[in-house]
């Protein structure tokens, strides 16, 4: 994730909160919040994954204008399935046309809170291959983002490792397996 | 809830279902509040025909967030220190959610406050793990 400015909103943290199946009012209600032992509204701890929302190259958002390679007419809004090196897909983790979410690590240096205005900047990590029993070789790509406010604190450093694979994930086969996934989701 | 160090024993288990019967009205919820619009999770037609998956399937980071909520529940609100794992099976709608937390270690953080240590996993009815993970977090004495 990259996002230069991303603010922390009341609505975006609420319907986040809902999306994960949270009704803790810590999310929501700024008098419950106030009255609590954090003091005032907070974000669930997964809720920095949608700074992607604010990064202006993320793959994963439809653009005004252009052509999508989700359904429409056609089952992909593109000619052919981009599953190569030209598809539209976020760095690092996330999934893409055949890219999978395998891993994913937070550090916490303060709750994020409403009002904040963090800026996230990602850096790449390590990068390496395996063969995978269901889908091919893998290719596993690891980055670093560092979410910071308004001074310049820390407030969450976030690891995230991503696999490509060859081919989709296959369902027939062992439903446990080694570590080298993915067995997973984006 | 806030956890008290002389309430805690290691090897103690705490779970709660955190997805019943998930809905693919649940992943497009979570598509829209995170900004992941990757069609394998929303578009059936593209996770079927292109994709080549038997359906569309939950963002890993759904599931993580359904398991953040239970160790927020279980912990209380802005005390966690670290969360992190690994997904190691796709989640599928319909799925049904429970996640284990296990404390590991009992410890005291650079500020010599008391902290605890919990192995995380998320697993589905048929008991296959779908994120295997860790957390710390700061409690009471």
């Amino acid at each position: 994730m990259a996002a230069k400015r991303f603010p922390v909103e009341a609505g975006h943290v609420l319907m986040f909160a809902r999306s994960i199946g949270d009704p803790n009012p810590v999310y929501s209600e700024p008098d419950h919040a106030a009255a609590s032992e954090v003091g005032s509204l907070i974000a669930p701890p997964t809720f920095v994954q949608a700074s992607a929302q604010f990064d202006p190259d993320y793959g994963l958002r439809p653009r005004i204008g252009r052509p999508w390679f989700g359904s429409g007419r056609t089952p992909s809004g593109l000619q052919r399935p981009r599953t190569g090196d030209d598809a539209p897909r976020p760095r690092g983790g996330g999934g893409g046309g055949s890219g999978l979410h395998a891993e994913q690590h937070y550090t916490y240096h303060r709750p994020v809170r409403v009002g904040d205005v963090l800026t996230a900047s990602t850096t790449p990590g390590k990068r390496w291959e395996k063969q995978g029993r269901r889908a091919g070789v893998l290719v596993f790509s690891e980055s670093i983002t560092e979410y910071r406010d308004a001074d310049g604190e820390l407030v969450v450093t976030a690891r995230s490792v991503g696999v490509r694979t060859e081919r989709a994930v296959s369902t027939d086969g062992p439903t446990e397996g080694p570590a080298d996934g993915p067995k997973e989701a984006g | 809830m806030v956890l008290e160090a002389v309430d805690l024993n290691v090897g103690q288990t705490f779970s709660a279902v955190v997805a019943e019967n998930l809905s693919r009205t649940q992943i497009v919820q979570y598509a829209g509040a995170s900004g992941d619009y990757n069609p394998l999770h929303t578009d059936e037609v593209f996770a079927t025909q292109v994709a080549g998956y038997p359906s569309v399937f939950a963002h890993g980071m759904l599931t993580m967030g359904c398991t953040g909520h239970m160790l927020t529940d279980l912990v209380g609100d802005g005390r966690l220190l670290t969360f992190g794992g690994r997904f190691t099976s796709q989640v599928w709608p319909g799925d049904d959610l429970t996640t284990t937390a296990t404390v590991e270690a009992l410890g005291r953080d650079d500020a010599g406050r008391p902290t605890v240590e919990l192995a995380v996993s998320t697993t589905n009815q048929d008991g296959v793990e779908v994120f295997a993970g860790y957390a710390t977090a700061r409690i009471e004495d």
